[in-house]
Parts: structure tokens; C-alpha cells; sequence
């Protein structure tokens, strides 16, 4: 029943998740399961969550785990598949026509014409490639329609040349800002993970991973304020990435001579990046980066 | 032969599970269970928290309902009982209700007498009552143009057209390649034109008890003509009504929006309703490039900040934010509530919402002089 596919040195979440940190990704135990088990299953693996939570970053995590490459497919409102599958190269062929000589057959159609786009590239190389569709909610729901037959069969058919089959289930890694609802045929076909903010302690262990240059004491100041930042009600709470920026943005405005709560203020552009928020919060910012009550 | 149909014996409760599940309203589909028997056996059966992350992640509850499913989880397969199994949105003061993620039936002509548990003070809960669909000359005329009459926006893909901005080479190569390679005509692209999306949303307070029904059959007229098209109701609480307004029947439709609506002529708190629908990124998306269209007099109650503010981040996100009020019943009307005044600057334009007749034309007429 099981389709165990070929994962060299993984058998098991807990080896995936110290491989995953070795590449720089803290992985919490539901996500190294599920990541686990979409490379076991050979399901593609769908991530969800709030913008800024890391989650194409544990699709490229992934990837250099497996010593791959990424193939990065994003997402727009009007996708299609010539930017999402493959394209021809019309001048090429066109040439190909007018130098043909007399009683000479070409194949106008052969692969010298064929323009790999990434979920062709991904389907050609199953081996070598991980393909991440990246906010696959922007796209509007005749793509997602689309995707289904890739995804549960991966395969693609092109009229002139036929249907074109992976080897082997390629991993594929979707992720969602959930700006809109999937639909459930999508949901079905993936091994299924939300992600949401890591807890405090995980995310003063990746500010001080990612960025090297910050004291521990900084960067157990900067998530603490982010909690903060994060239960106020913005517009656009800010994300994992941006509590390593301000950790970082902090830092080397202190070491240029800035004091320390005052470093933090300065640098809240890189945090705070609504200027509704950031109205509302100014009165308070202070406090709130202290920690002191308002 | 029959031994290779039935369920090994410990795969019994998995199976069990799923159909529990299925039970209490989550879809859960044949696939996702033979994965989570897949995932099972891949982890092997260590700990419980490997069996529930396993399930979590092949049968994927949506995200609001994750406690739900934790609940089920653990009280079936350790026979624990936790907190109340049922959705938790006690926290705010404003309720939001969504019929589209499956959290209710769309039938539910009794299930208002159930909320009566959640009456607070301030809100007087009833339910309404429609007089049978009469027939309207606006609502048939806007049903017939509508389709023809709102906004549009070009879209990234393209269809072949006689006059378009670009080539048509694929369909030009195939033409050549019976001639030689000669070019005889060059096929044209344009960008494909699509409708905008269409938000309504429709105030049931008190002080709009006269016309809710009208701005309703005019939602449920707009819900079949349009392509893309929402509607919440808003009050006391936020309502999303687009899934039982597709119901074909008109007042089957208003039947089953009367059913689900609890608020009807209630308070209003219009800055905290559409701060709640601010604070689903769902719905906001349902906004974006939208055409908004609000329904309502636009009569706070007591400070208006929240509204100003509520409004403002909604005009952003929205293509047009349009604000009809019974009140401007002639041109030059001029806002006399701070509220009002105060989101001016806001809207797109505050327009005559009197009458059916004039909601219609409003809509009817806005494709003139806009181009996509």
C-alpha cells in the first residue's frame, strides 16, 4: 500500500528535522512529520499559513536537504500554461521552416523548440528538482483546476507532441497565504501542514541562527517585542523574516553608537511596514518595545 | 477471497476515525484515509502524538477547526474529553458566521433558536419573516443587463481576437507550416476581459428594518448575474450569506438567509462588524480589485472611529467602495451625522440607496465612462 520513494539517509521525522537544521530551518514536529511523510507518500506537500511564517523557506530548506534544485513557480491572478508548463520557440521554428530545404522533412515539433517552463523542468527531472508553486491562492481557480491532473498524476499532455510522464514522483511543495479557500480536491491530493508563528524560545533560536551577528540577549528582546507587535490588531502583523531583519537592522545601528532601546525604534521601519499601523501604534511604540506596560 | 476485502483489525479504528469525522461535517475524502493509513505505518505506531500529527497533516482539518478535530482526536482515541468541542470565537465581541466553510448547514430554517444562548444585552436576536417574491421591473431588468453592465478588468490571459495587442504565434506557425513557411496572416491576441468581483454588504439594523428585504431580493437577483459575487450581512454581527443566496428560488433564498441571520433589527455597530470581516484575510481577499457596494444609512452608534478606520482600510483594498444610504434621496445631499462625514473621503461616491429602482440604475450604470 505504502509508495515509499527513494529518500537517501531520511527514514524517519526526526532525522529530517536535524537535517533540516543543519540547513539553517527549525523545524517544529508537525511540520518534519508532514514534510516526512509527503517525501514517503510521494505526495506533493501543501503548507499554509499567515504571510511571513517561513514557508517557502522550508520548501528551499528542503530542497538543499535533498541536494537538489529548486524550481520556483509563482503564482498571479491569470497564470496560464505557457508561463506555468512549457512554450515554443516560435523564431526558432519559424527559421527552422524557411531554411529547410527542398524534400528535407523537419519536425518543426522536436525538443530543440520545446521552452521548458518550471513545471515541465520539474517533470523532466524528477530527480534533481524540487518544484515549489508558491502562493498558489493568487492564482485563480481554472489554474488550481489544472493542477490537479499534474498533481495526482504527474503528467502533462502537449497536443503537438503528446503526454509527457515523470519517472518518478517529483517533490513538489505548495504553499498558501490563504488569501482565499483551496478547493478541497487540491487539499486531498497534499499532505497537509499549517504553520503558524513558531513559539518564543523556536524563534529566538532562528534570529540567532540566521543571523549570526546578533547577541542572544537581542534577540531574546526583539521576538519578545514581535509577540507584542503581534497581539496588537495590525493590518499586517509582522513575520519571522522581519524579526531577523529588525534583529539585525537593531544590531548594527547599535554598534554604530545607537543606544539600546532607542536602536530598536529606529529600526521599526523594517518591522512595521503599514503606515496605518504605524500611526497607531507610534503613542505606544516605546512601551511596547520595552516590554512596560502602556 | 473475501479475506482480502476486510480491514486488517488494527486498521479498524483509523478507518473509524475518518468516518467520525465525516460525521461532524469535515470532508474527508477516501484518499486521505488510505494516506493516513499509509502515514501511519510509515511512522509506525510509536506515540499518539505520532498518530495525531499523521492525521493532521494527511486528513488536513481547516485551520479554523483544528480544535474541533483535536478534540475528536483525542476523545476517540484516548477516550480524553477537553473543552467544548465547539467553534471558539467567544473571544471578540463581534460574531462572524460563514456559511461557506462548512461550519453550518445552508439549510437552516430552525437554527436561529440555538443562538439564543449567545443573546447578550446589547442584542436583541429575532428572526424575520418574508412576504412571497413579488415581481420587480428593476430587479427583472437588472437581472437581463447586469452581465453586460459591471465593471470588467483585463486579465493576464489572452484569446485570439481580430483586433488585439499582440501575435498569435503559435496559431501563426501552424498556419505557415502549410504554406511553406510563408506568412499569410498574422492571428491577434487580446487580453481576455473578466467582471470584477462583486462584495455587498447589506446593513439588517433596526434603523434599516424597512428595506433589508428589497436590498435582499436585490442580493439575491445580483448573486445569479453576477460571475464572481459576495454578500455578508452585518448588525450586531457579520453574516456571510453568498452560499444560500445561490439558491434559485427567491424566497426559498431569503427563507434560508432568515433562518441564518441573527441580528435582524438589532443595534448597529457597523465599525466593529467590518473590522471583523477586516480580520479574516479571507474575506479581505473577497475585497480585493472588488467592486464594494455597502447597503446602509451609515448611523453609528456613539464614537465613529472605528468605522472611519474600518472604511478607510477597506476603500484600499477595494476597486470602487460605493456607499448607498436611504437618506440621499436627492443630488445634492450633504452628510449630516459625523460617521457619514467623516468616511467621505473615503468612498468612491455616496449615492442614493432609497429604493430598489435606484440601487439598480446605481449598479446598472457603472460600467459608463469606466474603462477596465
Amino acid at each position: 500500500m505504502t509508495v515509499k520513494s527513494q529518500i537517501v539517509g531520511i527514514d524517519g521525522p526526526e532525522t529530517l528535522e536535524s537535517a533540516l537544521r543543519d540547513a539553517l530551518y527549525l523545524a517544529d514536529d508537525g511540520l518534519s512529520t508532514s514534510a516526512y511523510l509527503a517525501l514517503a507518500l510521494g505526495k506533493p506537500l501543501l503548507l499554509e499559513g499567515a504571510p511571513g511564517v517561513g514557508k517557502t523557506e522550508a520548501a528551499k530548506a528542503l530542497t538543499s536537504v535533498l541536494g537538489r534544485q529548486l524550481i520556483r513557480l509563482q503564482c498571479y491572478e491569470g497564470i496560464d500554461a505557457s508561463t506555468a508548463l512549457y512554450e515554443w520557440n516560435y523564431p526558432r521554428q519559424m527559421l527552422a521552416i524557411r531554411q529547410a530545404k527542398e524534400d528535407e522533412e523537419i519536425d518543426i515539433y522536436h525538443d530543440r523548440f520545446l521552452i521548458e517552463r518550471p513545471m515541465l523542468a520539474a517533470l523532466r527531472a524528477p530527480e534533481r528538482a524540487t518544484l515549489l508553486i508558491d502562493e498558489i491562492d493568487r492564482s485563480d481557480h481554472e489554474f488550481e483546476a489544472f493542477l490537479l491532473e499534474f498533481l495526482s498524476d504527474f503528467q502533462i499532455s502537449i497536443p503537438e507532441r503528446g503526454t509527457i510522464r515523470a519517472a518518478n514522483r517529483p517533490v513538489v511543495v505548495l504553499t498558501s497565504n490563504r488569501t482565499r479557500e483551496l478547493h478541497e480536491a487540491l487539499r486531498r491530493r497534499c499532505v497537509y501542514h499549517w504553520i503558524d508563528y513558531p513559539d518564543a524560545e523556536r524563534e529566538a533560536q532562528i534570529v540567532m541562527m540566521r543571523a549570526s551577528s546578533v547577541a542572544e540577549a537581542t534577540a531574546q528582546a526583539v521576538v519578545a517585542a514581535v509577540g507584542r507587535l503581534r497581539s496588537e490588531p495590525l493590518a499586517k502583523p509582522p513575520g519571522v523574516a522581519e524579526t531577523i531583519e529588525w534583529a539585525e537592522a537593531a544590531t548594527l545601528l547599535n554598534q554604530m553608537g545607537e543606544t539600546w532601546p532607542r536602536a530598536f525604534v529606529r529600526a521599526i521601519g523594517v518591522v512595521l511596514k503599514d503606515e496605518d499601523d504605524m500611526v497607531f501604534l507610534e503613542p505606544r511604540l516605546e512601551a511596547l518595545i520595552s516590554g512596560e506596560a502602556a | 477471497m473475501n479475506d482480502t476485502l476486510t480491514l486488517p483489525l488494527g486498521a479498524r479504528p483509523f478507518v473509524t476515525f475518518s468516518s467520525i469525522l465525516r460525521a461532524h461535517g469535515f470532508s474527508v475524502a477516501p484518499e486521505q484515509t488510505t494516506a493516513f493509513l499509509s502515514a501511519i505505518e510509515l511512522l509506525g505506531p510509536r506515540t499518539m502524538a505520532d498518530i495525531h500529527r499523521a492525521a493532521r497533516a494527511t486528513l488536513a482539518p481547516p485551520v479554523e477547526r483544528q480544535l474541533e478535530f483535536d478534540t475528536l482526536f483525542h476523545s476517540f482515541f484516548t477516550g480524553q474529553t477537553l473543552a467544548a468541542p465547539t467553534h471558539t470565537e467567544d473571544d471578540d465581541e463581534m460574531r462572524v458566521r460563514d456559511a461557506d466553510t462548512g461550519m453550518f448547514e445552508p439549510d437552516l430554517s430552525d437554527e436561529v433558536n440555538e443562538t439564543g444562548e449567545d443573546a447578550t444585552a446589547t442584542e436583541a436576536l429575532s428572526q424575520r419573516h418574508f412576504t412571497p417574491a413579488q415581481d420587480d421591473e428593476a430587479l427583472r431588468r437588472l437581472a437581463r443587463t447586469a452581465g453586460a453592465h459591471l465593471p470588467r478588468r483585463k486579465v493576464r490571459r489572452r484569446i485570439s481576437a481580430r483586433t488585439g495587442d499582440r501575435f498569435d504565434l503559435r496559431q501563426a506557425l501552424r498556419e505557415a507550416a502549410k504554406y511553406d513557411g510563408d506568412v499569410i496572416h498574422l492571428p491577434r491576441l487580446r487580453r481576455k476581459l473578466r467582471q470584477r468581483p462583486v462584495l455587498l454588504l447589506i446593513d439588517v439594523s433596526g434603523s434599516m428594518k424597512e428595506r433589508t428585504e428589497a436590498h435582499l431580493r436585490f442580493a439575491h437577483t445580483l448573486a445569479h448575474t453576477a460571475e464572481r459575487f459576495e454578500a455578508f450581512t452585518f448588525g450586531t454581527r457579520l453574516t456571510r450569506i453568498t452560499r444560500v443566496l445561490k439558491l434559485k428560488r427567491q424566497d426559498q433564498a431569503l427563507a434560508a438567509v432568515s433562518g441564518m441571520v441573527a441580528d435582524w433589527d438589532g443595534g448597529t455597530r457597523i465599525g466593529d462588524a467590518l473590522h471583523a470581516f477586516l480580520s479574516v484575510p479571507r474575506f479581505v481577499g473577497l475585497a480585493r480589485g472588488a467592486l464594494v457596494v455597502i447597503l446602509s444609512d451609515g448611523l453609528e452608534r456613539g464614537d465613529h472611529t472605528a468605522m472611519t478606520d474600518a472604511v478607510t482600510r477597506l476603500s484600499r483594498c477595494a476597486w470602487r467602495l460605493h456607499w448607498l444610504t436611504p437618506l440621499a434621496t436627492s443630488t445634492d445631499f450633504e452628510p449630516q451625522t459625523a460617521a457619514l462625514k467623516s468616511i467621505l473621503p473615503f468612498i468612491d461616491d455616496l449615492a442614493d440607496g432609497s429604493s430598489l429602482d435606484r440601487i439598480c440604475a446605481h449598479i446598472l450604470e457603472l460600467s459608463q465612462g469606466e474603462a477596465a
